[in-house]
């Protein structure tokens, strides 16, 4: 391909190997690069603010949406106090209509489970159901290693597997790609493209059609997720746009589905909630096209062996936690990533897992755990500016920026007892100053320094590390002469009450007009 | 009333005319403010960056400065500061066990507003009687709009200004890019959501960006002057103190 001069592009990725829940970098870094990439930075605001306006645009019309998200989490919050009980209970509903359970620990034992279950059937290839937990095990890349080709069939994810790239969203895995960038991936990577591809979206997705049509009517196995599973009956339940699922859930001899434990909902009633709020949530749809609900196998119609793999994977540490429990109450809509003003600059990938955005910033760190002071996941939570705008979004109501507050002090707490850095020890310094006001006095004189430094303009263009990382890009005021409490103790004396003629009237000062509904009531 | 004024950190060491807007405003409309002049900070700047246990003393010294003082409500001319008094400080105090404190802050944050809280709810006013003839935009700051749920009250005092040019700000609510530390930390994302709020404010052909907030309208205002603009950000409280004999100076000092 020919590179000219000034036009943006990016290299296809090559197939990695990395740790699907931790980037090799601390999150500022890699969000430093991203938020120079002219393309991502387009593809990203126009996919999230079309999406967002779709979201509110559905959501206005549901008058009781607001009693649907209180219901929404209290069902999860149900489920998150008798997970135990219901995991049981699902088990057994699912052994008998004919449904195997398996339980896996972590993303070994998830992938080794996998990877007996492809081999007892002789086949080399499996078709996929789009899926979070399979990418968060890792399962394609382990697969491959085993000789066994995983084919994605969402059309996002198919793309992101074709460049050899990660997803950078929940829900549009290649949100970060555009359609010039999608036609580029197909005519590289795609073995029988049409040779007058377009860049059309309509063009585009009858190639990937084609393709995968093929694989669809081959295919002797399918691996899925799940969105929902109910205990009381053993149902899972897939809800997705493309209908390309239903295929996968319905051809193949075998199913396998890969599930965390926390999907469950206790009654097949639930349904009814979260199928008004997922959707409206996700893709801003009032139902989304293709639900596909499956209670362990019915003879002569669709698989005929159908494998429920349990995932805790880190899940049970955090359930263990009063406050980590409710990032488990995510239904994985992706709101949250689509009103983040943070990850509509920095995309997913700079959150290095493959749950990226404000549930990302909670959840990898409580899966993963903190390994230490310099784990990059402990560099997740203070990825937001906590402006609340995914607790607004979020369907389930999961306080998000409480929990960023806390898991900030919890890896604060975590860095403790070694050498401080330089915010453990900027902290302290100021904790002192900010609790005395004798102090805080002292320091704001001190402050005044900063005069000499802004020149005639009145503001501070240059500062040393840290403060450099305000001023190389902000202006910092010159501080005041005065400061407001000395202009107290100018004006006002010592008296904390203030002059005892009670209101002095400001010369010249005009009358307040009262308000309309009775003025002021001093 | 008796109303005792929160002056906030920042506003104290940087915009003081701030804090002398909210005294100005405040006598102007027949009240009576005081300064319990031992504070300092409300602890958010800890708390925010996950330094809880040093928050505490921060906090402790907010809580036992204003129990003293003799005051019906308390006021701040800073969303996200009446924001960590209601939602953070019993939380510290709780966190470090020290219930008795957590209660005690419980009951100040009960009577402790943001300023256009104060004006609208509590003392229900809305014609300030200020006078400030110029092109204004408002940017709703995250804490105010999302943590108190101000909604239009700023928006309905700011339209009973005499001679305002008020015009809305496109996308409004997506947040400046502050974020406190995170300023600091992710300086570079920061400094990208402050572009896209800088070129909002532009497009509005706006020479004044207000807000509730000094803190977001420090890294507003930085950029803006950076970039030489030539729109300067002022605090809601100035414009509202303005009146035709007095007109606030800009938040820039
Ligand atoms: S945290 Fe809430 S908004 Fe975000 S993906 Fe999960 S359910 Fe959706």
């Amino acid at each position: 391909m020919t590179t000219f001069l000034g036009v943006p592009t990016r290299r296809l990725a090559g197939p990695d190997d990395e740790d699907p829940l931790r980037g090799s970098r601390p999150f500022p870094a890699a969000a430093a690069d991203a938020v120079r990439d002219p393309v991502l930075r387009r593809n990203l605001r126009r996919a999230t603010t079309t999406i967002r306006a779709k979201r509110e645009h559905v959501v206005s019309e549901v008058a009781d949406w607001e009693d649907l998200r209180d219901t929404g989490s209290a069902v999860k919050a149900d489920v998150m106090a008798r997970l135990p009980e219901l995991l049981e209970q699902l088990e057994s509903a699912v052994t008998a209509r004919g449904g195997v359970v398996h339980w896996a620990a972590d993303a070994a034992e998830a992938n080794a489970i996998v990877t007996d279950l492809i081999r007892r059937t002789g086949a080399d290839e499996v078709i996929k159901v789009k899926s979070m937990a399979t990418q968060e095990i890792g399962l394609n890349e382990h697969l491959a290693e085993q000789g066994i080709a995983a084919i994605e069939t969402d059309l996002a994810e198919l793309i992101v597997q074709l460049a050899g790239d990660k997803p950078s969203h929940i829900l549009v895995p290649a949100i970060h790609r555009g359609r010039a960038e999608i036609r580029q991936i197909f005519l590289e990577r795609m073995a029988d493209v049409p040779p007058a591809l377009t860049d059309e979206p309509r063009v585009l997705a009858m190639a990937a059609r084609e393709h995968l049509r093929r694989k669809f009517l081959s295919a002797k196995v399918a691996v899925s997720g799940a969105n929902f599973a109910i205990a009381e009956t053993g149902t899972l339940a897939v809800v997705e746009s493309e209908g390309n699922g239903r295929m996968c859930l319905t051809l193949p001899e075998t199913l396998i589905t890969v599930m965390g434990i926390e999907k469950l909902l206790p009654s097949f009633g639930d349904l009814e909630v979260f199928l008004q709020l997922l959707p409206r949530s996700s893709t801003g749809e009032r139902m989304n096209p293709y639900t596909s609900l499956w209670t362990g196998v019915t003879p002569g119609d669709g698989p005929q062996e159908f494998h429920l793999v349990l995932l805790d994977n880190g899940r049970t540490n955090a359930l263990a936690d009063s406050l980590g429990r409710t990032a488990l109450h995510c239904i994985r809509c992706s709101a949250c990533l689509n009103v983040c003003p943070v990850y509509e600059r920095a995309g997913g990938h700079a959150y290095g897992s493959v749950y990226p955005g404000p549930i990302g910033a909670v959840l990898t760190p409580q899966l993963t755990g903190l390994t230490g002071g310099h784990d990059v996941n402990a560099t997740l939570p203070y990825a937001s500016t906590l402006c609340g705008a995914c607790f607004d979004a979020c369907p389930v109501k999961i306080d998000i920026p409480s929990m960023l507050v806390e898991l900030r002090g919890r890896a604060v707490d975590a860095g403790r007892g070694g050498v401080p850095d330089g915010w453990a020890a900027a902290m302290k310094a100021a904790s002192w100053v900010m609790s005395g006001e004798r102090r805080w006095s002292v320091a704001e004189t001190a402050s005044r320094a900063g005069r000499l430094v802004a020149g005639r303009r009145g503001r501070i263009s240059r500062l040393p590390f840290p403060l450099s990382r305000w001023t190389r890009s902000r202006d910092l005021p010159a501080p005041p002469a005065e400061t407001f409490r000395q202009w107290w103790a100018r004006t006002r004396g010592d008296d904390d009450a203030g002059p005892d003629a009670g209101n002095p009237p400001i010369a010249g000062t005009p009358a307040p007009r009262p308000a309309a509904d009775g003025g002021d009531r001093p | 009333m008796r109303i005792a004024l929160i002056a906030t950190c920042i506003a104290d060491a940087l915009f003081p005319d701030v804090d002398r807007s909210v005294v100005r405003l405040l006598e102007r409309l027949g009240h009576r403010v005081v300064f319990p002049t031992e504070q300092v900070c409300c602890g958010q700047m800890h708390v925010n960056t996950g330094y809880l246990a040093e928050a505490l003393p921060v906090v402790r010294q907010h809580v036992e400065t204003f129990e003293r003082a003799e005051f019906d409500v308390a006021v701040a001319p800073s969303g996200s500061c009446v924001g960590s008094v209601r939602h953070q400080q019993a939380m510290v105090a709780r966190r470090s066990g020290d219930e008795s404190l957590a209660g005690r802050a419980e009951e100040l944050a009960g009577r402790t507003y943001e300023l256009s809280e104060l004006l609208v709810d509590v003392l229900g006013v809305i014609d300030v009687g200020a006078y400030y003839p110029h092109r204004v935009t408002y940017h709703p700051t995250c804490h105010s709009l999302r943590m108190l749920r101000v909604g239009d009250k700023p928006l309905q005092l700011l339209r009973a200004v005499e001679g305002i040019d008020l015009v809305e700000l496109p996308d409004a609510q997506s947040c400046c890019g502050f974020g406190g530390t995170f300023a600091l930390k992710n300086s570079d994302v920061s400094t990208a959501m402050l572009a896209d709020k800088m070129s909002r404010v532009l497009s509005t052909s706006a020479e004044v960006c207000t807000a509730g907030d000094s803190s977001c309208l420090l890294h507003i205002g930085g950029g803006l002057t950076r970039l030489r603009t030539g729109v300067r950000t002022v605090h809601l409280a100035q414009i509202l103190a303005s009146t035709r004999d007095e007109v606030a100076g800009s938040v820039t000092v």
